[in-house]
Parts: structure tokens; C-alpha cells; sequence
């Protein structure tokens, strides 16, 4: 997902303090923590990772898109696309300053995704070749998405939740504007019918690697679901995409890559194949076919851009000065 | 990586008043050197889709907040006092619009 494999901190020896007690006592009763509310430090460490690595992923997942910004078939195309990136933009700032209220600072999250020490969604690390690679990021990145989000607008820790509140209002339209992308495509000439199937192919199994490992070897769901930070498992969110995605490929006339995708009528899900999993190690080690390029993107943005951030400050600092005079002028007069 | 940066940036509260005539609520922060440049960064960040009539952004720094452990002093006032409180009254049956 957004947040795959997040590095959980796993609570010390049994904390028993009175303040663990009203922690887990809140947990149980599905009482909302609040930034200022104490928290256990393994708690908190965890949050800033899941938390920050999301918001990086909205920052990253704009390149992907913007590639196609300027070659956009027609107007209201590039208009629809300018806005989505602009809520990707949107969406990040939300979800840094929800961790910003954790105590980390932003210039600190920025410098762990420069450098590496912090991760991204790994979906992002692949190319965006065709026209149609933007429908099918709207179709199954943001549909895939949504399935994550959903449920963590319930999550435990109240500004992770409003920020996916609000996150969650505006995703729809970006999974809609891919599907409608695709029924167009789909419903084009033979050549843009395979452009939409050969997007389907490259992008089918990234989506559903999305999810992070298989619960076997997610090492961490037991701790992030007991502090409700995760509220369902990787294979369960996996599940219902694969469930929820099928009948809308038949409705597109697509093929999903997967020669063992069939309705299993026993258990009412689709039985699926197994995505390749050292594919998605390489990719979160930093293998992906654009690891490097989507980094260096970042990091270009953000040097290029130190002369505007000095800039503003000077511009401020300027103009604070005579205004702070005269609030003092005042105060003394009175 | 460069520097100074955005440590020298204040962070800056936000609210919304809906278009609904709702007070102002509070939908998140962002971080501005001033306070033209926190109206123009809350227009981008918290009002892309016709959310509302009116803007508010405050320094976080100027608001003051009580702290959890406050709560008591300030919210338990009523607990002993259920008479503030309509359903603490008996309404005789058959009495109307009381």
C-alpha cells in the first residue's frame, strides 16, 4: 500500500504504567489518542514511519502522472490531470503535518526521503509509458488506495484519521477519471483498446503487490492491528480489491494477467495467483525500473527550489520588522 | 540537505467556514513565513473544491491549549450537575410540548 512495510517499533517489556493503562484502555474502547495525549514511544516512532512514508507516496506519485501533463489527449483531460496532481500535492501536506504533530518536523521527513533512509510506495517506481498507463493509475493505484484508506479514517490516532477523512472525499474522482479514461479507450479503435490491455498488463500485478507481503511474512500486523493503526491484514485488503476489481475488467472488455483468477463460488471471493514477491523486495531496496529517476526528481525539486525558501524568509522577516515596531510603539502608549 | 529551510517557516492553523452558515472549523495546518503567504498556501491546500465562505489562518503559536490532563478541571463541572441537563426532568405523561 501506501504504506507498505513499515518498520513498527514493537513495544518494550509489559509497560504497566498507569499511562499504558489509559493508553490500552483507549484502544480497547476505540477512544481517538490526541497528539498531546500520552502515547507509548514505540507507538509514536511507528506512527511518524507509516505516517511520513504515506505522505512521501502522495509527493512521489505526483511524477508518475505529471509525466503525462503536457501531452494529454485533449483540454479537459490535461485540466482533469492538473487537478488530480495537485490533490497528490494536497494530500501529502495533509498527511505531514498529522505527523508533525508527533513531534517530527517536516524538514526532517523531507531529509529521510532525500536520502533514503525512508520509504515510498513502491508502485511508484514504475514507468508510465502510454496514455493509458494514466486510466489504469487511476483505475488500480487509486482504487487500490481507497481500499487502505477507507478503513483508516478509524484508526486510532485522531489526525491520521481526519487527514484520511478528507483524503478519502477526494480520492474517488481520481479513480473514476481512470476508469473513465479507459471505458474511452476501451470502446476507441483496436489500437486503443490494446493500449488500454497492455496497461492492464504492466500495471495488474504492481497493484496488487500494493499491499505489502503476504500476512505470513508481514512481521508487524499483529502489534499495528492491536494499536488499530491497521484495521485489516495485507491479504484481506488484497482480497477485496481482486473481488472488487474483476467485474469491472469484464465490464472494460479487459484480460487480467492472471491465468489462475477464477470465482471460487465456496468461499465467494476470486481465487488469484501469487504476484512476484522478490520482484517487490527488489523494488523496496530500491530496484525498481525508476528508483533512481524518481529520486533524483525529489531531490532536483527541492535544491532548485532552497532559493525560493530563502527568499520568502528574507521577504518576511523584511517586512515583520516595522510591524513589530509599531505593536510595540502602541504598547507603550498605552 | 539545504539550508535554512523550512524550520524558519511558522506552522499556521486552518479553518473553513462552510458554506452551510457553520461556524469555522478547523481542517489542518500548513507552514507559511507570513500571513498573506498562509492565506495563499490554505486557498491551494484546504479549499480546491468550493469548500467554503471563509478562511481563517492562525500562528499555532498564538493559540492556547489546554492540556489532557486539564480535562477535568474544565469539562467535569457538569457531571454533578445533571439538572442542567433536560432529560433530568420528569414530564408528567400525557403533557405536550415541554
Amino acid at each position: 500500500m501506501y504504506t507498505q512495510m513499515v518498520d513498527v517499533s514493537e513495544p518494550g517489556l509489559e509497560d504497566v504504567s498507569e499511562q499504558q493503562k489509559i493508553f490500552d484502555d483507549k484502544i480497547d474502547r476505540n477512544i481517538t489518542i490526541e497528539a498531546d495525549d500520552w502515547m507509548p514511544q514505540a507507538y509514536r516512532d511507528t506512527l511518524v514511519r507509516q505516517i511520513s512514508q504515506h505522505a512521501h507516496s502522495e509527493i512521489v506519485g505526483m511524477l508518475p502522472e505529471g509525466n503525462w501533463i503536457t501531452r494529454a489527449p485533449s483540454l479537459e483531460r490535461k485540466c482533469i490531470l492538473m487537478a488530480k496532481v495537485q490533490d497528490e500535492a494536497g494530500h501529502g501536506l495533509y498527511l505531514y503535518s498529522a505527523a508533525e504533530t508527533l513531534g517530527v518536523s517536516r524538514d526532517e521527513m523531507v531529509d529521510a526521503l532525500l536520502t533514503g533512509r525512508s520509504k515510498y510506495s513502491s508502485i511508484f517506481n514504475y514507468p508510465t509509458l502510454t496514455w493509458a498507463d494514466v486510466g489504469a493509475i487511476g483505475w488500480l493505484v487509486d482504487g487500490a488506495a481507497i481500499i487502505n484508506q477507507v478503513p483508516l479514517t478509524r484508526c486510532s490516532f485522531g489526525p491520521y484519521a481526519r487527514a484520511m477523512v478528507r483524503i478519502c472525499k477526494e480520492e474517488s474522482f481520481h479513480q473514476r477519471q481512470g476508469f473513465e479514461v479507459l471505458t474511452t479507450l476501451c470502446t476507441g479503435t483496436p489500437e486503443q483498446k490494446a493500449m488500454a490491455q497492455d496497461a492492464l498488463d504492466r500495471w495488474w500485478w504492481p497493484a496488487v503487490m500494493m499491499f505489502g507481503p503476504p500476512d505470513g511474512e508481514s512481521l508487524h500486523n499483529a502489534t499495528s492491528m492491536r494499536w488499530k493503526i491497521k484495521l485489516f491484514t495485507n491479504d484481506e485488503l488484497r482480497q477485496k480489491f481482486v473481488d472488487q476489481t474483476v467485474p469491472q475488467a469484464d465490464f472494460l472488455g479487459l484480460t487480467i494477467p492472471d491465468p489462475e483468477l477464477k470465482w471460487n463460488a465456496e468461499r465467494n471471493h476470486y481465487d488469484f495467483g501469487t504476484p512476484n514477491w522478490s520482484e517487490f523486495y527488489a523494488v523496496v531496496r530500491g530496484n525498481g525500473p525508476c528508483n533512481r529517476e524518481r529520486l533524483r526528481a525529489r531531490i532536483n525539486a527541492h535544491e532548485d527550489g532552497a532559493w525560493v525558501r530563502e527568499a520568502a524568509l528574507a521577504h518576511a522577516a523584511k517586512h515583520a520588522k516595522p510591524a513589530e515596531h509599531s505593536a510595540t510603539a502602541e504598547h507603550s502608549a498605552a | 540537505m539545504s539550508e535554512p529551510d523550512r524550520a524558519g517557516w511558522p506552522l499556521w492553523e486552518v479553518f473553513v467556514r462552510s458554506s452551510h452558515g457553520l461556524a469555522h472549523k478547523h481542517v489542518g495546518s500548513l507552514h507559511a513565513v507570513d500571513a498573506e503567504m498562509a492565506m495563499q498556501n490554505a486557498r491551494d491546500v484546504y479549499a480546491r473544491r468550493n469548500e467554503g465562505a471563509s478562511l481563517w489562518v492562525v500562528r499555532a503559536s498564538d493559540i492556547v491549549a489546554s492540556q489532557p490532563e486539564d480535562r477535568d478541571g474544565l469539562f467535569s463541572a457538569g457531571e454533578d450537575k445533571p439538572y442542567r441537563h433536560p432529560t433530568h426532568y420528569t414530564v408528567p405523561e400525557g403533557v405536550k410540548n415541554l
